[in-house]
Order: structure tokens, then C-alpha cells, then sequence
């Protein structure tokens, strides 16, 4: 980004920097003119400074201070667990689902010979109609609404008998979509991988479940890391839906305080903080591994890997970003 | 399955409004965003940190937040978001003119929160204009203005074009939260309507609901595939 | 003046009810820590829950005097109380209950999945939802009617809608909500639906709608927090009377849970639970309704 930014113009000179100074003293004045005037007074005209509004969420003098930060520690909590089985259980699927995919596409390739002719048509279009439905099933999950699956989940499953806790139902539903948009982060991984990688390891003897086995899929790992933890910011984000099926999350735990102290603006905003503070901090994460990456490939002087499609990275931080 | 034929009206009139919400939102994030994304990588290192600021801000709050913060935000702030009743728009857009405003919030909530994620899709684009178009621009004497118009947008709105399709498939799918921030009758409130209120069958009712969805992101998403195996090619 | 003694009999109202949610947790470890055996009809569902020593009760978290889920993490209200006179009849310390939230729109489906044991959730008895479940009582009658701000003259009741102009909140999935379109001329610019009645309070407040509708003990549980903002416009304009869900086909704990009410009607608990908890707001509790065994 630096680099590209330094490309676009010209290091600015004394003059444009003192332009650029007084422009930007100007501006912070008019912003916060801007802040006072549009936000801060009719905030204030309405009382929403007021410390009893407040006082709970900052101030540890405050009586229910300490019982409104045990309840939002329990939601972070739930949060948190929720999360992590999601991600945990998303990326068991979704390397699951890549793989089969993969496997099914090599299989639809196969012309069986050395079968019986009515066999080896049978096996084919077996294969085909495999391969189409697992596919139909990708493109309807990565195509509805989280929110939908997960009131699916909640709704759907205890009609046909199956009942969990609500955390099961949230990490399923999660898990439907979130498995999904994984499998296609690796499986264009593995796509995207140089070809001469997959034919070496052919040449070699591998079966086509070994090579993705044992070739593919820990360099699409590799470079899709990055992708994967973006996934996770959203998986993180969408626990917050867990409200619709009553799920104890830090956003339905927030809702019960409101009931209780009537401050929405004040814990909504606490929460907002919350939630970008954790999420911030995995998206550095995310970039340091990204920048550990690059260069880990760098020094060991293997050649640049194809970077993975574009579209591909934003879809990992964006198709997802479901809330 | 009755359902489906019975009450095809609540299905299509639900489908109507995402729709409408959809276009609108779309419209006003890819703007937003593309204001965002040239703050970004402005020369003026106060304009960059408020870009980044919009987007570390708005890429990492759920949804849920950023709606709750326009539906009541918003009107403690004193607005009912009156600006957007723009007259002859809401001829076509049935509630955005309406005295009800909700649809006005939720549809700022998206936008904002869409905005975000355009924006990084641009971003992306621009970076992936290899650095020698920008340099041979510059010592060609363009300012940035001109740099960025003349030589490095042209060329990154085609690296864009998938991810910000990407982008609006979720928005799409985002939309699906405005039923519970006071819109009624759209797509995914219609579900809880016609299973809750009015005791339908869930299996059929969840399966029309689910083509209403599919109707919209399934052919974009195709579209975008489309798209990125040609340029596949072209590179 | 009178503003202010209402704020603090409020404010007094709410402490109280915390504390009365403390003693009672307190008194019952000490009497019921290791419940008692009693005897039941062999294959009941009353055997069953006694022998299990727990028991799953569905109610709402955000409703004030009936459920609410306030900051001790602990549900406190009328339905609450009322679902613990039944389970301390049936033998269950009280320390057993695992409280389930269960919202207006999914209390048919855990009675009927089995979810919870039996709900008391300000559910309103009718026969549509006879047809997927079973109830007890009503322990209580409520009725719907409609908030609006202090100073408003032009809403009177729900006919006030019939012209198309006054904007109304309620909850998705709520009677009061289907109750209302019935009156409403157009959904779309008229009707707004919200998960819980506190963003609907908070519409009205703001001015984004000009009236919120539901069973008038919730909206007196509003008033009483800020009267100097609303009041009821007019009469109830219908019955609401609360019973306690139950599974559909259940009819000996159906009974059991009526025994059980008629017996709290005479010795007093019933009132007591009502003194202590939506009592506060002001609303009248009227003579014990009949249970209805039908």
C-alpha cells in the first residue's frame, strides 16, 4: 500500500506541506465544530451523557458496575466459545468439502476402462450427478443469508425431531455457511497452484487423493491463511446473530441490560467497541501472517507462488461479512 | 406447499422490498465506498487516517450494531433521515418516501456498512495496477488527480469489478437483518410471518423464501465467475 | 412533584424486586435443598420431573413485572413467580428451574418439541394455539391497549388507525401485532414490528411512531418508569388471559398445574407473587380468574 501510495504522487515539498498543515487544522476545526453542533449537543440535550446512563458501563464506583461486567464477560464468553467451534468445525467441513470436490472433479475425468461398458457409464454419470449436487449445495448455502440459516437451523431441525442447545443450532448454522465459502477459499487454492506441482506429483506415483492430500492441500493452506483468518473476523461477527434464536451472546446479553437500566445508546456503543477492538486485532494478525508469508517465501528463494485471485481474498473478508 | 401458490403475493411483495432496499443500498455504498477509497490513498495524511479510521470502524462491528446505531442513534441525534426522501425516487421506491423511516435507517445502516467493504474492494483494485503504470503517469508529470483518473482507475475498476460483486452478494444476504430494525414485510421477515404469526408449515415457507434469495445472488455470482475466468484468460 | 415520588417509588420498586429475588433464593435453599419425594401417578409427567429433581420453564427475559432478565442473570416477574409456585408443587427445589427465553414467536414450538417442561410467558390462551399445545389456567387477564405520549389527544383507541395516518409499533409474531392490523389501513406505512417492546418505547419516545400497542400490564410497566412521557389511550379493546403451555396431549399435568393454581388463589401466594413483582406498576389484579378445564 505504501509503496503504491509513494507512486501515485510526488513526496510533497515545504510549500504543499504547509498546505497540506493548514488544510488539515482547518478541516479537524470543522469536524469538530461539525461533531459538537450535529451530535455531541442534541446527545446532550437529550441526556444521554448523564452519568446514571453511563455510570454502570465506566465507572467502578458505580453500584451495578461489577454485575453488568460479570454479564457482558459471560457474553463474551458465549461469543468466544460459539466462535471457536464455529471456525473449528467450518474448517473441518470445509477442507472436507474442497477435497471431495476436488476428488469429484478428477473422478468425473475418469473414463473407468477395464470395467464393463454398462459399469463404467454408471460410475461416470455417478460421478457427474456427485459432482453436480455437491456443487448444487455450495452455491444455495453460499446464496442465503446467514441469518436464514441459522433461523432454518433453529426452526428446521426440531421439526424433524432433532433438538440441541441454542449454542449447537448457532454453530451449525454458522457452520453450514462458513464450511462452504472455506471449501472454495482452498479449493481455489489448490486450483490456483501451479499445474506442474500436481503432474510432479503424479510422475511420482501419487494417487489423486495423495497429491491433494499431500501436495495441494498444505500449500493451499499456506496461502490462503490470510483469507482463512478474515473468516474468522466474520465468524466473529456473525455469533452477534445468535440474538434470533436466543442465544446468551455479548449482543442479546446487552439487550437484557438495556432491559434493566434502559442506556441502549451507551451499551450499544460500549459493545461496538468491544467488537472492533477483538475484531482489529485479528485482522493485524491476519496481516502480519500475510506479511510472515511473503517473506518466509522470499528468503527461502522458492519462486513467487501465483497469488490467489482477488476475488477470491475480498470474497473471504466480504461474501461473509453476513453482520 | 401450498404455501408457495397461496400466499405468492407475501413472497413477492418480501422479494420486492429486498429488492428495493438492495438496489438502493448498493447504489449509495459503491458512492460512499469510492469516496472512502480515495481518502485512502489521498496525499493528505489527515484524509488517509480518516479513511482508515471509516473502515477499521465499519469493517469490524456486527451489522446488528451499526443497524441498532442508525434506527435509534439516528433519531436521538434528531434525525429521521429526512434527507433521502427524494422526491420522484420515492414514486419507485415505495417506503422510501413513506412517513415511517425505517426503511431510511436500515437502508443507511447498509450503506455505511457496505461502504467498508467496497472500499477495501477498490483499494484491492488500485494495488493490483502493476506500480510502473503509476510511475511512467507521474514522470509523464500528471498530477494525482489526473494519475488516478487518467491512468490507475481505468485499469483497477477492471480488477474490481469481482470483488465489489462479491460485496454486494453479501449485502444482498446483509439485508436479511432489517426485519428485525422495524422494516416489515421484507424477504427474511416474511419467513417469521407466515411460520409464526399465521402458523404455515416451516419446510415449504423456508424453501420459497430461500429462492427469493437465490433468485438474486445465484445468477450475480454466476455472472462474477463468468467474469473472472475471462479475465483469467486475458491475463 | 408527583413526577418525582413516582420515579422514586419506581426506583424503590426495582430494588425491592431484587431483593425480594434474593430472599426468596435464600429461604429456599434452606427449605427445599434436597427437594422432597412425592408421590405421583405412576407415568406422569409430575413423577417424572419430581424424580429428575429438574425441570426446564420457559419464559421471556425482557419483559418488566412478568420476565425479565435484569442484571443479577437471574429472571424475576409474575410468570416467574407463578412457574416456581408450580414447581415447588411438584417437589422441585427452586435452585433446579433452568429458565429457557423463550420470545412470543417460538412458544408453541418448545412445548411441542419438548424443549421446556410447561411456559408462563405472558401467553395469551387461544384457539389457534390450542390447536399445537394445551393450557392451564388463565392465572391472569390482561387485555390489549395502546400507548401513546402524554400530550397526545388524537389517538383514542385502535379506531383511531382506521384513517391511515397514526404510525403503531408492536412486537413480531405477538397477538397484539395481528390483533392490530385488523384496524390499521396500511401495513406498510402504519405498522412497525420490532424484536422486543423496549425499541418500540424507544420509537415512541423519539417520535418515529405515534403509539405502541400490547397487553396493557407491559405498557403499565412503562408508564410507571416514566410517567411524565405516556398514558394509556382509552380501554382495553381485548381479553388477554394468560395461561401456563403445556404439551398438547398432557392433560394430568394440565390439571395438576390447575390444582395447583386454585390452591395458590386461596392461600395467597397467588396475590403475593402479583404484590411483589407487576403489582408495582399500578395495574389492578381483579378477583382470581377461573381455570378452565377443558
Amino acid at each position: 500500500m505504501s509503496q503504491q501510495n509513494s507512486v501515485l504522487y510526488d513526496v510533497p515539498g515545504p510549500r504543499q506541506r504547509r498546505i497540506t498543515l493548514i488544510s488539515s487544522v482547518v478541516a479537524a476545526v470543522l469536524v469538530l465544530v461539525g461533531v459538537y453542533y450535529l451530535i455531541y449537543r442534541p446527545l446532550d440535550e437529550k441526556g444521554q451523557f448523564t452519568s446514571e446512563l453511563w455510570g454502570p458501563l465506566v465507572d467502578p464506583g458505580n453500584e451495578n458496575f461489577s454485575l453488568v461486567w460479570d454479564r457482558i464477560g459471560i457474553g463474551l464468553k458465549n461469543t468466544l466459545i460459539a466462535a471457536v467451534l464455529a471456525i473449528i468445525s467450518s474448517l473441518v467441513v470445509g477442507t472436507l468439502i474442497a477435497v471431495l470436490r476436488i476428488q469429484l472433479k478428477s473422478l468425473t475425468r475418469r473414463r473407468f476402462t477395464g470395467l464393463a461398458t454398462p459399469v463404467s457409464y454408471l460410475l461416470r454419470g455417478l460421478s457427474v450427478l456427485l459432482s453436480a449436487v455437491t456443487r448444487f449445495c455450495v452455491e444455495v448455502f453460499r446464496g442465503l443469508p446467514v441469518v436464514i440459516t441459522i433461523f432454518f437451523v433453529a426452526r428446521g431441525f426440531p421439526e424433524f425431531g432433532i433438538t440441541f442447545d441454542t449454542l449447537w443450532y448457532l454453530v451449525i448454522g454458522l457452520t453450514i455457511y462458513n464450511s462452504v465459502v472455506i471449501a472454495e477459499i482452498l479449493r481455489s487454492g489448490m486450483e490456483g497452484l501451479p499445474g506442474g506441482q500436481a503432474e510432479a506429483a503424479a510422475a511420482i506415483g501419487l494417487s489423486p487423493f495423495q497429491t491433494t492430500r499431500m501436495i495441494l492441500l498444505p500449500q493451499a493452506f499456506r496461502i490462503m491463511l490470510p483469507a482463512l483468518i478474515s473468516q474468522l473476523v466474520v465468524v466473529l461477527k456473525d455469533t452477534s446473530l445468535g440474538f434470533i434464536i436466543s442465544y446468551e451472546e455479548t449482543l442479546n446479553i446487552g439487550k437484557q441490560i438495556i432491559g434493566a437500566l434502559d442506556n441502549p445508546i451507551q451499551v450499544y456503543a460500549v459493545i461496538a467497541v468491544l467488537f472492533i477492538a477483538v475484531n482489529y486485532s485479528l485482522s493485524k494478525l491476519a496481516q502480519y501472517v500475510q506479511r510472515r508469508l511473503s517473506r518466509g517465501r522470499r528468503t527461502a528463494g522458492t519462486p513467487a507462488q501465483n497469488p490467489p485471485p482477488a476475488a477470491l481474498m475480498s470474497q473471504a473478508e466480504s461474501s461473509g461479512q453476513g453482520v | 406447499m401450498s404455501v408457495l401458490i397461496d400466499k405468492f403475493d407475501v413472497f413477492a411483495g418480501g422479494f420486492w422490498l429486498t429488492l428495493q432496499i438492495c438496489v438502493l443500498a448498493a447504489i449509495g455504498a459503491l458512492i460512499l465506498g469510492a469516496v472512502v477509497a480515495v481518502l485512502r490513498i489521498s496525499p493528505v495524511p489527515p484524509l488517509r487516517a480518516v479513511g482508515t479510521a471509516y473502515v477499521t470502524v465499519f469493517r469490524n462491528m456486527p451489522l446488528t450494531v451499526v443497524m441498532f446505531f442508525a434506527a435509534f442513534g439516528l433519531p436521538a441525534l434528531g434525525s429521521n433521515a429526512d434527507f433521502l426522501r427524494i422526491p420522484g425516487l420515492d414514486a419507485i421506491f415505495t417506503r422510501l418516501g413513506t412517513d415511517l423511516p425505517y426503511f431510511r435507517f436500515a437502508l443507511i445502516a447498509l450503506v455505511l456498512y457496505t461502504a467498508a467493504f467496497v472500499c477495501e474492494a477498490l483499494r484491492s483494485g488500485v494495488n493490483a495496477v502493476p506500480a510502473g503504470q503509476a510511475e511512467a503517469a507521474r514522470s509523464l508529470g500528471l498530477t494525482f488527480g489526473q494519475n488516478l483518473r487518467y491512468v490507475v482507475l481505468p485499469q483497477s475498476w477492471k480488477a474490481s469489478v469481482v470483488p465489489l460483486g462479491s460485496v454486494i452478494i453479501a449485502m444482498i444476504k446483509n439485508s436479511a437483518l432489517i426485519g428485525f430494525f422495524g422494516v416489515v414485510g421484507d424477504l427474511s421477515a416474511t419467513a417469521d410471518q407466515l411460520t409464526s404469526a399465521e402458523g404455515y408449515a416451516f419446510v415449504p415457507v423456508a424453501i420459497g423464501i430461500s429462492i427469493g434469495y437465490l433468485i438474486m445472488t445465484v445468477p450475480l455470482g454466476a455472472l462474477l465467475d463468468r467474469i473472472e475466468k475471462r479475465q483469467a484468460v486475458a491475463r | 412533584m408527583r413526577m418525582k415520588r413516582m420515579a422514586a417509588v419506581a426506583a424503590a420498586a426495582t430494588l425491592a424486586l431484587g431483593l425480594v429475588a434474593c430472599g426468596d433464593n435464600g429461604s429456599d435453599e434452606g427449605t427445599g435443598s434436597g427437594g422432597e419425594t412425592k408421590s405421583f401417578a405412576a407415568g406422569s409427567t409430575m413423577e417424572r420431573l419430581n424424580k429428575a429433581q429438574a425441570i426446564k420453564v420457559g419464559t421471556k427475559f425482557d419483559q418488566p413485572g412478568f420476565g425479565l432478565k435484569g442484571l443479577s442473570g437471574k429472571p424475576e416477574g409474575f410468570d416467574v413467580e407463578v412457574a416456581k409456585i408450580i414447581v415447588k408443587e411438584l417437589g422441585i427445589p427452586e435452585d433446579k428451574i433452568e429458565w429457557v427465553e423463550t420470545p412470543s414467536k417460538v412458544r408453541e414450538d418448545v412445548i411441542v418439541n419438548g424443549t421446556v417442561d410447561f411456559v408462563a410467558a405472558t401467553y395469551t390462551i387461544n384457539d389457534k394455539r390450542k390447536e399445537r399445545i394445551a393450557f392451564a389456567g388463565p392465572y391472569y387477564e390482561a387485555g390489549q391497549n395502546i400507548l401513546v405520549k402524554k400530550d397526545d389527544t388524537t389517538i383514542t383507541g385502535p379506531d383511531s388507525f382506521k384513517d391511515g395516518t397514526k404510525k403503531v409499533c408492536s412486537v413480531t409474531g405477538s397477538t397484539p401485532a395481528e390483533e392490530i392490523k385488523k384496524y390499521v389501513k396500511d401495513v406498510a406505512t402504519q405498522l412497525v414490528l420490532f424484536d422486543t417492546y423496549d425499541k418500540c418505547r424507544d420509537a415512541l419516545k423519539g417520535g418515529q411512531v405515534d403509539a405502541v400497542t400490547t397487553d396493557n400490564v407491559i405498557l403499565l410497566g412503562y408508564i410507571a418508569k416514566d410517567e411524565a412521557s405516556f398514558k394509556l389511550a382509552g380501554e382495553n379493546f381485548t381479553k388477554e388471559p394468560y395461561g401456563i403451555g403445556v404439551k398438547k396431549e398432557d392433560t394430568d399435568f394440565r390439571n395438576f398445574i390447575n390444582d395447583t393454581l386454585e390452591k395458590a388463589y386461596s392461600d395467597g401466594s397467588w396475590k403475593k407473587a402479583w404484590d411483589d413483582t407487576a403489582g408495582k406498576f399500578g395495574a389492578e389484579l381483579g378477583d382470581p380468574p377461573a381455570v378452565n378445564r377443558y
